[in-house]
């Protein structure tokens, strides 16, 4: 039996670099989320956990539409960067991006609310600046329950089918991502390296939530 | 000096009444109490002044500097407002030694006097065997004694402190109120406590505000508060009182002199001025102030036969109750020797009395 390990290492790049984005960008809008007031708070909590919720069709046709060829986006990087974006590696990355960014948020915010927030005003009264308040003593207090988030974000980045499939599409060797490739085959009457690749995979994914689980118990 | 004068309502939800803070005070160097019950607005009136809330009119006035002012706008933020703010569960920082702690609070200090700071800190509070732990793994009295250590290192120009002995052991608060006692000396600024123990008012305060609903309802020297409480919700939330329905029925300033009489018996009372005959009062009265003793023949003056219902048994002596919500403090000895009698008779000293 041959087995190509090309979607396995393909699954890992995506899932590393759409975590990475998740963090850099989700993290900022928890924080905005768990500890400022303002209109429409709700309204942007629940803007970004639709994609949690909405079929990932759905999802893949709002991609499309977003930075598909004819749309400004789209030109955009193709302008810059010569080619275009979808149908690349990079479009499976926005596409597990729009399936991990809402749980990296959920559970960042829910991290940062649950720092008491003595502590952070005892940080303030001691004349510490917001930057130094967020680096010095909410961020090392929820480090852990951060991993955890991240770990999870990773995690469900590793599982995107649907809306992958729509904007990266099915090229083995180039865009054929775990998901896609298990489905390619059973479809093909594979069923020997269908089950190897859906052991692999969710072996992985059970270290990595039973890895998120212990950060967050150790964190309590 | 700080000047404190602020409003800020919260309207009313559907699961909870609205409640107005509205607030004027000034507070001098030396421990200025708040007294009250939870949820009078003393720990909100402290948020006001260290700038974590923002009320809707007034001004606070630091020394000359105004750290908020509704009129103009001026709102500083905390970090600009150079108070130390001591909280009720100290909130210092876990993932941090105290001597880190400590650091935290001067960090933007020249290396040199940062170092010299927080190693006097350290000797001044006696921390100088915990400094390298983390607040989880020392005792309740070094994280106490390090929370004030880290709330006065930047020279706050007023110390605020929220509730400090809160569910700690009378050991501890013992240290407590020798530690605030030196700082009171060393430092020379005004500290704000808020309190909902008698107790400690009288142990610390050299003024005290008593407050309910929002408001100060009367502020003073604890001693004077408790002689003459301003009227009868500050006597209800001292709840040191004996307080009778009573009426007036003679009054006579020339001879500074009053009749006031209590259920079916009249008592002689000082003079009491702004008070008509036949006005409708509360005799306040203390339970240690009142004398109880045995029946012998008739009452003398002032004097009331009573009927004694239960005996309570107080750490300093007896605390005898008798019918009619009468309560007289009395010592051990007093109480033993005269425990077999039947009848009793409670007398009331013709100038303690006071009426509300």
């Amino acid at each position: 039996m041959h087995i190509d390990w090309f979607p396995l290492w393909l699954s890992l790049r995506v899932a590393v670099v759409s975590t990475a984005i998740a963090i850099a960008a989700g993290l900022w809008i928890a924080y905005i989320l768990a500890n400022r007031e303002f209109r429409g708070k709700e309204a942007l909590d629940a803007a970004v956990t639709l994609p949690l919720v909405l079929p990932p069709t759905v999802l893949g046709y709002y991609l499309l539409v977003l930075v598909g060829r004819a749309s400004p986006i789209g030109r955009l990087w193709e302008e810059i960067f010569g080619s275009p974006l979808v149908f690349t590696w990079k479009a499976a990355v926005l596409a597990a991006l729009l399936h991990s960014f809402p749980l990296l948020v959920k559970s960042a915010r829910a991290a940062f609310e649950s720092v008491d927030r003595s502590y952070e005003r005892a940080a303030r009264t001691l004349g510490a600046s917001e930057w130094r308040l967020f680096w010095r003593v909410t961020a090392p207090l929820v480090r852990r329950q951060i991993f955890a988030a991240g770990a999870l974000a990773f995690a469900r980045s590793l599982g995107d089918f649907g809306a992958t499939l729509m904007v990266a599409g099915d090229i083995p060797g180039s865009t054929q991502t775990m998901a896609i490739a298990i489905y390619d085959a059973v479809e093909s009457n594979n069923g020997a390296v269908a089950r190897v690749l859906v052991l692999v995979i969710s072996a992985i994914a059970l270290a990595i939530l039973t890895f998120a689980n212990r950060l967050v118990l150790k964190s309590r | 000096m700080i000047h404190v004068r602020v409003r800020k309502t919260f309207p009313a939800k559907p699961d909870s009444g609205g409640f107005t803070l509205d607030v004027e005070f000034k507070a001098e160097p030396g421990v200025t109490v708040l007294f009250g019950p939870s949820g009078s607005g003393k720990t909100l009136t402290l948020d006001s002044i260290a700038g974590f809330v923002r009320p809707d009119e007034g001004r606070v006035l630091l020394d000359d500097q105004i750290l908020f002012d509704a009129a103009s706008g001026v709102h500083l933020p905390p970090q600009r407002r150079h108070c130390g703010y001591v909280f009720q569960n100290y909130a210092l920082f876990p993932h941090m030694t105290l001597r880190q702690n400590l650091e935290f609070a001067v960090e933007q200090r020249p290396r040199l006097e940062r170092h010299r700071r927080v190693n006097e800190m350290i000797e001044r509070f006696r921390l100088q065997d915990a400094a390298g732990r983390r607040p989880h793994e020392v005792s309740g009295g070094q994280r106490q004694r390090c929370s004030i250590a880290r709330a006065l290192i930047g020279s706050p120009r007023v110390l605020l402190l929220d509730e400090p002995t809160q569910g700690l052991d009378a050991p501890l608060r013992g240290e407590f109120y020798e530690i605030l006692e030196r700082v009171r000396t060393d430092f020379k600024t005004p500290i704000l406590l808020v309190t909902h123990d008698l107790d400690e008012c009288f142990e610390i305060g050299e003024e005290m505000l008593v407050m309910r609903a929002g408001r100060i309802v009367q502020s003073g020297a604890p001693r004077k508060i408790l002689d003459q409480p301003a009227n009868l919700d500050v006597a209800r939330l001292l709840g040191r009182f004996n307080l009778l329905a009573a009426e007036i029925r003679a009054l006579d300033p020339g001879r500074n002199s009053s009749r006031v009489q209590v259920g079916e018996y009249e008592l002689d009372g000082p003079y009491f001025p702004g008070h008509l005959r036949g006005d409708r009062v509360m005799l306040c009265v203390r339970p240690e102030q009142l004398r109880a003793c045995a029946r012998n023949g008739r009452p003398a003056a002032n004097q009331i036969p009573v009927e004694l219902k239960r005996v309570i048994e107080k750490p300093e002596g007896v605390r005898l109750e008798f019918a009619g919500g009468i309560h007289v403090d009395v010592s051990r000895a007093e109480y033993e020797a005269r425990q077999d009698q039947r009848e009793w008779l409670v007398e009331f000293p013709r100038d303690l009395l006071r009426i509300l």
